[in-house]
């Protein structure tokens, strides 16, 4: 399989995708510029995380308009994986991927640390070769990623299992204490209605050897590949 | 015909404001102890040409919906004035 990583003015966390792709998994990966309209020959597209535009106005307002953004939409209505980490996270959300939006830190400080996820929802291509309700580490480093949605949004969300991450303890509590950034129900990452795009504000990219820290993220891209290939099997 | 559009975005009400929040607890260790809530949001001026006032007016609402906020968190409201020839709008600034 094959996978795209989108490079938007200000995208920083392009190289990280892209030496976890093709240098720990051993996967075709290439470089998508934000003009780009044509996604033919992608499996699997990833919106990094950066700044892109400077965050300026609001995190991902201004990319969420670039011309591949309308090529994304097609390739996600198609059923096309895609998965947007961090700013990708925020550029989904502001383009109406996903539905809720980002609201700055609780606390008014940019996080930069491991935290703690328990995994809500392991039946999807993203999270399937972890465990339900596991607890994993991944590291975050953002100012907006205090997920908001009005209430009715959040419990429509919750009743079909749209909650991929949350932040927990290390033993999968779920508590304010464990919210490193004010998320409403501790959300970290959603995924859509069809399962096959997923926003999540903490870096796969940054944990997938030892030498990291760690290696929960590089079972996150495994899952793509492994949860791809089967599917192909089974079509073929 | 130039307007200049003032367009003030705020978060919504029923939204945390974590800055207005954190400027407020300063006021009142200012001593400003009659301050019950503040709240932060954006001013944008926009100077466009347009055939007529009203015509200037639907498109300053349709950027507002469409980038300038975001309907899940923000609300808007905007004012137009025609420009004049030192290039200021007309009137005061504030919508």
């Amino acid at each position: 399989m094959k996978f795209g990583i989108v490079v938007f003015p200000g995208s920083n966390c392009d190289q990280d995708c892209y030496y976890a792709i093709r240098d720990i998994l051993g996967c075709d990966v290439d470089y998508i510029w934000h003009t780009v309209t044509d996604l033919r020959g992608f499996d699997c597209i990833i919106l990094p995380g950066g700044f892109s535009y400077g965050d300026y106005l609001r995190t991902g307002a201004i990319a969420r308009f670039s011309p591949v953004m309308k090529a994304v939409k097609d390739f996600a209505d198609g059923g096309g994986l895609v998965l947007g980490i961090c700013n990708g996270f925020q550029i989904l959300l502001e383009a109406g991927f996903l539905p809720g939006a980002m609201l700055r830190n609780k606390g008014l400080r940019f996080l930069c640390k491991y935290v703690h996820l328990r995994v809500e929802n392991n039946k999807n291509p993203f999270t399937c070769l972890f465990e339900e309700h596991e607890v994993i580490r991944m590291p975050i480093a953002h100012f907006d990623g205090n997920y908001y949605a009005d209430s009715r949004t959040i419990e429509a969300l919750e009743a079909r299992g749209g909650v991929v991450f949350r932040y927990s303890d290390e033993k999968g509590g779920i508590a304010p204490e464990t919210n490193p950034n004010g998320s409403v129900g501790n959300i970290a990452a959603v995924i859509n209605e069809a399962g096959n795009v997923l926003g999540m504000m903490p870096h796969p990219e940054r944990c997938v050897e030892e030498l990291l820290g760690g290696e929960d993220g590089r079972r996150l891209f495994e899952s793509i590949v492994s949860w791809f290939s089967g599917r192909r099997g089974v079509g073929s | 015909m130039r307007y200049v559009a003032t367009v003030k975005v705020m978060p919504k009400k029923t939204v945390l404001d974590p800055q207005g929040s954190a400027v407020k607890g300063a006021l009142l260790d200012l001593g400003y102890g009659g301050v019950k809530d503040v709240r932060i949001g954006k001013n944008i001026r926009v100077e466009m040409e347009a055939p007529s006032k009203s015509a200037a007016r639907a498109l300053v609402e349709e950027m507002a919906r469409k980038i300038l906020s975001n309907p899940v968190i923000e609300e808007f409201e905007f004012a137009v004035i025609p420009m004049d020839s030192s290039g200021e709008g007309a009137g005061g600034i504030a919508p």
